[in-house]
C-alpha cells in the first residue's frame, strides 16, 4: 500500500477516525491491527518476517533483563556470603549468559535480513570468483522478495535489544506494545530508525483527539505529499531517461542527471518522512525528526549529521561506539601508539571504527557494489577533511573568511556540489557505468545540450521544468524560514482566511501539478526497499 | 465556547467546505475533456441521455455502428424512431452494459449489435474505455462496466471524480472548456457521426494469420450475456458485421458467429457479403480508404436496414405520431444543415 495511493488515503481516512472514537484502551491494539493490515497488503507472508523479529527479540530482551533481574537480586541476597571475587565471577557468568541470549537473537535478525537481502548479491560474486579462476557450474539465484521495510523494523529491533542489554531501557513487558513499536505502520515504509526509549513514550500512551494536533498532522503530512508528487514523481522522467542511458547520456547529461537525481532524492526521502511524522502527529505520536535542513550543511560531516539523523544516529551508537571501545581496537591503538606516536595511536582506531560504520552503512543501502563503494567514498572524504582540518584553519585564519556570508554560501555550494557527485554511486547499477559517468564528465564535451533544446528530449517538457523549478524554490523558501523555527505554528496564528488560502492552495497544487495517475510511472519511495 | 464564538466557527467551516466544493466542482467540469471541437467520439455517450426515450431500434458496438447507419434516414424514410449508443472501439462487456442501461429507459422492439468487437477480449487502451464510460450515467451498470473495462494502470476512484484523471489537463485547456463549461452543444446525430468525404479504399491489407482465430472466451461470455438479455426482454437481437474493410473479419471469426446465431435463433448479417446488393461502393462510400462508411454509404445501409425492418420485422411506420415527428423535424433540419456544411466545407457538390 504506497503513500501515495487511494488505498492508503482510504486506509487513513477510517483509522483516524476509528482511533479517536474506540476507548482509549483500545487505541494501541487498533493500531497494531492496521499495522498489520498494511504490511499483509504488500504480501500476506511478509507478516512472518515482522512477526519472527518481533518474537525473537521480544523474548530474547526479557530472558536479558530476567537474567539481570535475577543477578540483581541474588546479588543482594547473598551480599554478605559472597566474596568481592565470588560475586565478580557469578556476575560475569551472568553476563555471558545475557551476551549470548543477545548474540543469538541478533545472528538470527541479522541472518535473516543478511538472506533475504544479500543471498544473491553474494551468489553473484562467488559465481564471478569461481568463473575467473575457471571454475565449474554457478550457483544458482535465490527467488527470495524483499519485504518491506526490513532493513528499518531489524534495525530498530536491533536497536531495542542492545539498549535493553545495556540496560539502557527496561525490557517492554507487553508483547502487542512491543509488535507495535515494531510495527508501527507510518514509519515502516523507510524509517525513520526510531529509539525504543523515544517512540514508546508516546506511542504506549492513550491519545484524546486534539484538533490542534490533528491538523499540524494532516498539514505536515499534505507538505510531504507536496514534495513526493508534485517534485519527486515529476522530476523520476528526467532521471530515469538519464540514468538508464549512461552511453548516450553521459558529460553534460550526468551532470544533469545528478542535480536532478539529488532533487529527486531529497524530495522523495524527506517527503516521506513528512508524511510519516505528520501521520503519527495526527495519531498522538511523536516520531524522531530524520533531517535538518541537510542541504544548509558548510560540510560533509555536518550533512551526515543532518541527513538521515536516525540512521547516522543508529550506525554511531551501535556500531561506532561499540567498534572503536573495542578491546581489539583499544590493542590496536596501542599498538600504533607504541610504533608512530600518540597522534597516530589516537586517529587509527577513529579511522578503522568509521571505515567500519561506512562500510556498514554502504551495505545496508543495498546488495550491490555501488553503495558499498559510496559507503567508501563518503568515508574516504570525511577522513580526508579530518586531516586536512589544519591546514584549512590556517586558510581561514589567514584570509579572515570564517563567518563572511560570501564564504559560508560557498561552503554551502561545495557540500551540495560534493553530495551530488557521491549521489552518482546510488544513481547507476554496475560500477564500471558509474566510473564511466564520472569520467565523462571531464572528458566529454557536450555542454551545449544546456542551451540547445535537447534537455527537452529527457521526458521532461518545458512546463515540467517550470514546476520543477518553483517546487524548488518553495521548498527552499521554507527551509530558510525554518531557520527561526516551525512554520506551521506561525500559519496557525494568522487570521482564519490565509491560513484556509495556505493549506486549500497547497492541497490544490498537489491535485493539479502531482504526477500521478494514468499517464505517469508513480514511483515507490526511493527509500522503500532499503 | 461561547454561543457566539460556535456560531462562528460553524459559519467559518460551513463558507470553507462551500468554497471547497464548488471550486473542486468547476474544475473538474473544467478539465473534463468536452469532447466537442475535437475527438467528438467522447461525446456520444451521453447525449443519449438528452433524448426522449422511445425509440423502436437501439444500435450498439464500436465505430462501425456510429458511422455506417443513419437514424435520419430510418426514420425519414421508414418512420422508424432509432438511435445508435455507440463509441469509439466500444468492448463487447460495455456494448453489454451499455444495453443494460438502455432498457433502465426504455424496451426498444429491436437492437442490433455490431460483432467486430468480439475480437478484443480485455480492454486495449485507456482513452477508448475513458470514451465509452464517461458519458454513462451513474447506474449499477456503469459501476459493473467500469470494473469490467478497466487496465492494470486505472483506477475506479479516476471514473468518479474525473478530476484525479484530468488534473494536469490545465495546460491543454482551450476556449471550448470553458464556451462548454456547463452544456455541451449535440455533435451526433441520434448516436450518428456524419463524414460526407470521400477516401477511396485502396490497398487493403489482408489479415494476418492467427494463432487461435476462437474468440476470447470473455468476450465471447458478453455476446451470449448480450443475447440472453434481448431475449429476457423480448428484443430482437440482429448481429452485423458492418462492411469496413479494416480490422480485418476472418473467416473462422465469422463461422463462429454465424453457428451462433443458428444455435440462438437470431438474425445474423454480415454486410462484407451483402455490400454489392445493396451498392456499397468503397470508390465513394467511404471517407477513410474502407474503415468507415461516409454519408452515401450509411445511407445505403440505412436503406437497406430500414426496409429490413419494415418489411421482416415489421417494424411500425411512427411518422404519424405528432409529437415524434415534431422532435424530427428539428433533428432533420440540423440534419440537413449539416450535411451542406460539411459539403461546402470540403469543396464537395451538394447531391
Amino acid at each position: 500500500m504506497l503513500f501515495t495511493s487511494y488505498a492508503f488515503l482510504g486506509f487513513l481516512l477510517v483509522l483516524i477516525p476509528a482511533y479517536y472514537l474506540v476507548p482509549k484502551r483500545g487505541q494501541q491494539p487498533l493500531l497494531l491491527a492496521a499495522s498489520y493490515l498494511f504490511y499483509a497488503a504488500a504480501g500476506p507472508k511478509y507478516l512472518l518476517y515482522i512477526l519472527a523479529t518481533t518474537c525473537t527479540v521480544y523474548a530474547a530482551a526479557r530472558l536479558i533483563e530476567d537474567n539481570a533481574l535475577r543477578q540483581k537480586a541474588y546479588v543482594k541476597a547473598h551480599k554478605e556470603k559472597l566474596s568481592r571475587e565470588e560475586r565478580k565471577a557469578y556476575q560475569n557468568g551472568q553476563k555471558r549468559i545475557r551476551f549470548r541470549w543477545a548474540a543469538l537473537c541478533l545472528l538470527l535478525n541479522l541472518g535473516i535480513l543478511a538472506v533475504v537481502k544479500y543471498a544473491n548479491f553474494v551468489i553473484a560474486n562467488l559465481n564471478a570468483a569461481v568463473s575467473a579462476f575457471g571454475g565449474g557450474e554457478p550457483l544458482s539465484f535465490v527467488t527470495l522478495a524483499l519485504p518491506m521495510g526490513i532493513s528499518f523494523y531489524t534495525f530498530q529491533a536491533i536497536g531495542y535489544l542492545v539498549d535493553v542489554y545495556r540496560g539502557a531501557v527496561p525490557a517492554e513487558r507487553n508483547l502487542f506494545r512491543f509488535g507495535l513499536f515494531i510495527a508501527f505502520f507510518p514509519q515502516l515504509v523507510q524509517g525513520p530508525i526510531s529509539r525504543f526509549g523515544d517512540l514508546s513514550k508516546t506511542l504506549g500512551q492513550p491519545h484524546g483527539y486534539d484538533a490542534k494536533q490533528v491538523s499540524f498532522g494532516l498539514q505536515r503530512m499534505l507538505w510531504g505529499y507536496f514534495k513526493k508528487m508534485v517534485i519527486a514523481d515529476r522530476v523520476l522522467a528526467g532521471v530515469s531517461t538519464i540514468i538508464g542511458d549512461p552511453g548516450t547520456y553521459n558529460g553534460a547529461y550526468a551532470a544533469v542527471g545528478m542535480l536532478l537525481y539529488t532533487l529527486e532524492l531529497y524530495a522523495d526521502f524527506t517527503g516521506g518522512i513528512d508524511i510519516t511524522i505528520g501521520i503519527a502527529e495526527a495519531l498522538g505520536v511523536t516520531v524522531q525528526e530524520n533531517f535538518h535542513r541537510p542541504y544548509f550543511s558548510k560540510s560533509l560531516k555536518e550533512y551526515w549529521r543532518r541527513w538521515h539523523i536516525s540512521m547516522c544516529s543508529w550506525f554511531r551508537d551501535y556500531i561506532f561506539y561499540p567498534v572503536s571501545t573495542s578491546k581489539p581496537m583499544q590493542r590496536t591503538a596501542k599498538f600504533f601508539r607504541k610504533r608512530f606516536g600518540e597522534r597516530a595511536g589516537k586517529r587509527v582506531p577513529v579511522y578503522l571504527s568509521t571505515f567500519t560504520v561506512w562500510l556498514a552503512t554502504g551495505i545496508w543501502h543495498g546488495a550491490s557494489w555501488n553503495f558499498i563503494v559510496w559507503g567508501l567514498a563518503n568515508w574516504a572524504v570525511l577522513m580526508a577533511s579530518e586531516e586536512l582540518e589544519p591546514l584549512y584553519k590556517k586558510f581561514h585564519d589567514r584570509f579572515h573568511v570564517d563567518g563572511k556570508l560570501w564564504y559560508k554560501i560557498f561552503q554551502v555550494g561545495r557540500t551540495f556540489l560534493l553530495v551530488c557527485a557521491l549521489n552518482i554511486f546510488d544513481c547507476y547499477s554496475s560500477l564500471k557505468d558509474t566510473f564511466s559517468v564520472f569520467a565523462s564528465l571531464l572528458t566529454v564535451n557536450n555542454w551545449h545540450i544546456l542551451w540547445d533544446g535537447s534537455l527537452l528530449d529527457l521526458g521532461l517538457t518545458p512546463l515540467d521544468y517550470a514546476i520543477l523549478a518553483a517546487g524548488t524554490i518553495l521548498m527552499l523558501t521554507v527551509s530558510l524560514t525554518q531557520r527561526t523555527g516551525q512554520i506551521r505554528p506561525r500559519i496557525a496564528a494568522k487570521p482564519y482566511p490565509i491560513r484556509f488560502i495556505t493549506w486549500y492552495g497547497l492541497f490544490l497544487i498537489i491535485l493539479l501539478a502531482g504526477a500521478y495517475g494514468v499517464g505517469y510511472d508513480a514511483s515507490q519511495f526511493i527509500y522503500n526497499q532499503f | 465556547m461561547t454561543e457566539t464564538s460556535r456560531m462562528g466557527r460553524f459559519v467559518k467551516i460551513a463558507v470553507s467546505a462551500v468554497i471547497i466544493l464548488v471550486s473542486l466542482f468547476l474544475l473538474q467540469r473544467l478539465l473534463t475533456p468536452k469532447y466537442v471541437d475535437d475527438v467528438v467520439e467522447g461525446a456520444f455517450v451521453a447525449e443519449y441521455y438528452e433524448e426522449e426515450k422511445d425509440h423502436d431500434l437501439i444500435f450498439i458496438g464500436d465505430c462501425e455502428v456510429y458511422e455506417n447507419f443513419s437514424p435520419a434516414v430510418l426514420w425519414q424514410d421508414y418512420g422508424i424512431n432509432s438511435y445508435i449508443r455507440g463509441s469509439a472501439e466500444q468492448y463487447i462487456w460495455q456494448s453489454y452494459y451499455l444495453l443494460e442501461d438502455t432498457l433502465r429507459y426504455e424496451t426498444p422492439d429491436v437492437v442490433v449489435f455490431n460483432v467486430q468487437s468480439l475480437q478484443f477480449n480485455e480492454s486495449q487502451r485507456e482513452a477508448y474505455n475513458r470514451m465509452s464510460l464517461e458519458g454513462m450515467e451513474w447506474s449499477p451498470s456503469k459501476v459493473k462496466a467500469i470494473f469490467a473495462s478497466m487496465k492494470d494502470s486505472e483506477n475506479f476512484l479516476d471514473y468518479v471524480f474525473p478530476i484525479l484523471r484530468y488534473h494536469s489537463r490545465w495546460s491543454d485547456l482551450g476556449a471550448s472548456d470553458l464556451e462548454y463549461l456547463f452544456k455541451k452543444k449535440p455533435v451526433s446525430f441520434n448516436g450518428y457521426y456524419m463524414r460526407v468525404d470521400v477516401r477511396p479504399a485502396e490497398n487493403v491489407p489482408e489479415g494476418r494469420p492467427l494463432a487461435d482465430y476462437r474468440f476470447g472466451a470473455n468476450a465471447w461470455s458478453y455476446l451470449v450475456k448480450i443475447a440472453d438479455l434481448c431475449e429476457a426482454n423480448g428484443i430482437e437481437l440482429i448481429l452485423i458485421k458492418a462492411p469496413s474493410l479494416y480490422p480485418y473479419w476472418y473467416e473462422e471469426w465469422d463461422a463462429q458467429v454465424r453457428d451462433f446465431a443458428q444455435e440462438r435463433g437470431l438474425r445474423y448479417l454480415n454486410f462484407l457479403e451483402l455490400g454489392p446488393e445493396i451498392g456499397v461502393d468503397y470508390s465513394t462510400d467511404t471517407y477513410d480508404g474502407g474503415l468507415h462508411m461516409n454519408l452515401s454509404g450509411a445511407e445505403k445501409l440505412s436503406h437497406y436496414m430500414g426496409a429490413l425492418l419494415r418489411e421482416e420485422i415489421g417494424l411500425p411506420d411512427r411518422r404519424g405520431e405528432e409529437a415524434l415527428s415534431a422532435v424530427w423535424e428539428e433533428k432533420l433540419a440540423a440534419y440537413e444543415a449539416e450535411k451542406l456544411a460539411q459539403y461546402e466545407y470540403y469543396g464537395m457538390d451538394v447531391e
